[in-house]
């Protein structure tokens, strides 16, 4: 009796269940400066920032296969295009920020110059890590390299942009980052309000990003991109390039992670190198594992809650928080390759096959 | 449409070769429409290298191939799927954590693009195309499942469902009942006459009492070149088949 109660296919509401519960988290989350105090509030928005990268690295690993090892190069650009613009706000005309005097600069170097203006900055933020993603997909795809190999390159790519940021100090800060903001738009950086508007903004693209991500995966296309996973030349035999959609797919999590960098570096104060090498862009492949990949859903919760964890854990016990992280994923991959989703699927379904016989 | 008796598919003096290996030796073949044709021969003949040319997975290294009057020699795979031409692989490759119907779905899209992926309506015309295919396969009951949960023969049939989604000038089916019991083998022959109606039709296969039942024309390969090609009477009847292919089935 229990197996086949198990094979109906589970009822319409049940299935647009997921979906109103994340109406109410998001509603939830809208109205957290309400109950929150700053600090709090404060970090729950760069993990709210985090989850958008998420969601997009759920897109190209969860549904279509694709394993990035490199998700924070995507993230680094965003960021660091956000920082730059705060970090020449309330400077006095003429002024360079600090570390380029330091560094001996005398003149704002080119590359600079766009991020003066407030609506390119909005611009470039996103546009940009999704056009390198772009590229660099494109034309890794094209060569037909996959798999483990395409997984190599990604995190290669994050070795590669790192130490690149580390070594131009004059134009990245260096190893320390770029921090110290100051104002934005003429508002104090560090006000309550500011920090409140910051939140807020990460809500509302969280919630775009996540309708977008849901719409698309229950669209002509996600079944393609989880046809891309399951056999990608198959598809070449019905007429489709997959490569096409793999470039796509892989630039949109760029962009994903563009944003989420973007929102992340206001909420956080500072953005470093070390933020989008290979060890953070593996925790975030982490945060999809725990969650449950080709969920969305769980990509978002994952995020949140291997964050919050990090936080916990990482100032309680220093030193171990990367054994107990490497711990998690293996522990993830090898007994709950769903992830929490799954878990949560697996406890549904119990509680349903106890509930009275009415039901079923 | 193309009639009966007309060529849809002309290879002429087709090289492949595999590390000074050669898969295929001057290779010439005419396949004629809506006509069910069964390609046979002893292993290594070139037979499943011959599909892999004609679908563009492998470059030829000599001859040319013609699809339809067009020459699709150096065409890339999904253009040359594009153009009408469906395979059927000799493992089910179907894509197992789609349903049924997804599974159609991918092989029925009429426009195989990104954007029409994103905007991602089903056209009423793909809706009836899905829905024949599961008609004819006989799947209609099972279009929910995951496709990793059919039977290995109802795996086989989703594939010639799928390639049928298609709407192909020309269907390449390679082995499609290796592994299957009786009576999915009946099943399966009245199915392959079903389609050979309107379509034109190659199979490869090995199984001669299942040639013998669905063949209207059969052509055999041998080391890379085709040896001969008539009814199935005739080649039967023919020495040099016996001596390279029968032969070596009796052995």
């Amino acid at each position: 009796m229990a197996t086949v109660a198990a094979a109906v296919p589970v009822p319409r509401a049940a299935r647009g269940a997921p979906l109103l519960l994340a109406a109410l988290a998001l509603a939830l989350a809208a109205a957290a400066p309400l109950y929150l105090s700053q600090t709090p509030l404060n970090l729950l928005g760069q993990f709210l920032a985090l989850a958008i990268l998420a969601i997009g690295l759920d897109l190209i690993w969860g549904y279509a296969g694709i394993l990035s090892l490199g998700q924070g190069v995507f993230f680094g650009i965003g960021g660091y295009l956000m920082a730059m613009y705060l970090k020449m706000q309330g400077l006095q005309p003429g002024q360079l920020p600090d570390f380029m005097t330091w560094s001996g600069v005398t003149s704002l170097p080119l590359v600079w110059h766009p991020f003066e203006s407030f609506p390119l900055t909005l611009l470039l933020v996103f546009t940009l890590p999704a056009l390198f993603a772009y590229a660099f997909g494109a034309l890794v795809f094209r060569s037909r390299i996959r798999g483990v190999y395409f997984s190599i390159m990604t995190q290669a790519l994050a070795v590669a942009v790192s130490t690149l940021f580390v070594d131009q100090q004059q134009l990245t800060g260096g190893s320390s980052g770029l921090t110290g903001f100051q104002s934005i738009l003429g508002h104090s950086f560090y006000a309550n309000a500011t920090q409140i508007a910051f939140y807020e903004v990460t809500v509302v693209v969280l919630a775009a990003v996540f309708a977008v991500a849901w719409y698309l995966t229950r669209s002509h296309f996600g079944v393609l991109l989880r046809a891309v996973r399951d056999g990608e030349n198959r598809l070449r035999f019905f007429g489709y390039n997959p490569t096409v959609f793999k470039a796509f797919v892989f630039a949109l999590a760029g962009l994903c992670a563009g944003l989420a960098g973007a929102l992340y570096v206001p909420q956080n104060g500072i953005i470093a190198p070390g933020m989008l090498g290979v060890v953070p862009s593996i925790e975030m492949v982490i945060w999809v594992a725990v969650g449950g990949r080709g969920t969305i859903v769980g990509a978002l919760i994952g995020a949140l809650v291997v964050s919050y964890a990090k936080y916990y854990l990482s100032s309680a016990y220093p030193d171990f928080w990367l054994f107990l992280v490497g711990t998690l994923f293996v522990v993830v991959v090898l007994f709950f390759p769903r992830g929490l989703m799954g878990l949560a699927e697996l406890a549904g379904r119990a509680l349903r096959r106890r509930g009275p016989p009415s039901e079923t | 449409m193309t009639r009966p008796g007309e060529s849809i598919l002309e290879v002429s003096d087709l090289v492949v070769e595999f590390d000074g290996f050669r898969a295929l030796d001057r290779l010439s073949f005419v396949l004629y429409a809506n006509v069910l044709t069964v390609v046979i021969g002893p292993n290594g003949a070139g037979k499943t290298t011959f599909l892999d040319v004609i679908t563009g997975r492998t470059r030829a290294h000599g001859g040319s191939v013609r699809f339809l009057g067009r020459d699709i020699t150096e065409l890339a795979d999904y253009r040359i799927a594009r153009l009408g031409m469906a395979r059927k692989f000799q493992a089910p490759t179907v894509f197992p954590d789609l349903s049924v119907r997804d599974n159609l779905r991918v092989a029925a899209a009429p426009v195989k693009g990104l954007w029409s992926a994103l905007r991602g309506r089903l056209t009423p015309a793909t809706r009836a195309a899905i829905d024949e295919a599961l008609a004819v396969t006989g799947l209609g009951a099972l279009a929910a499942r995951p496709a990793a949960a059919l039977s290995h023969g109802q795996r086989q049939w989703l594939e010639i469902g799928m390639a049928l989604a298609t709407q192909p000038r020309l269907l390449l089916l390679d082995e499609p009942i290796a592994g299957m019991t009786g009576e999915e083998v009946d099943r399966t022959a009245e199915l392959l006459q079903e389609i050979a109606r309107r379509r034109s039709v190659l199979v490869i296969e090995h199984d001669m009492s299942f040639v013998r039942r669905i063949a209207q024309r059969v052509c055999v390969f041998h080391q890379g070149r085709q040896l001969v090609e008539g009814s199935f009477e005739r080649i039967s009847a023919d020495e040099r088949v016996r001596e390279v292919y029968l032969g070596v089935e009796a052995s």
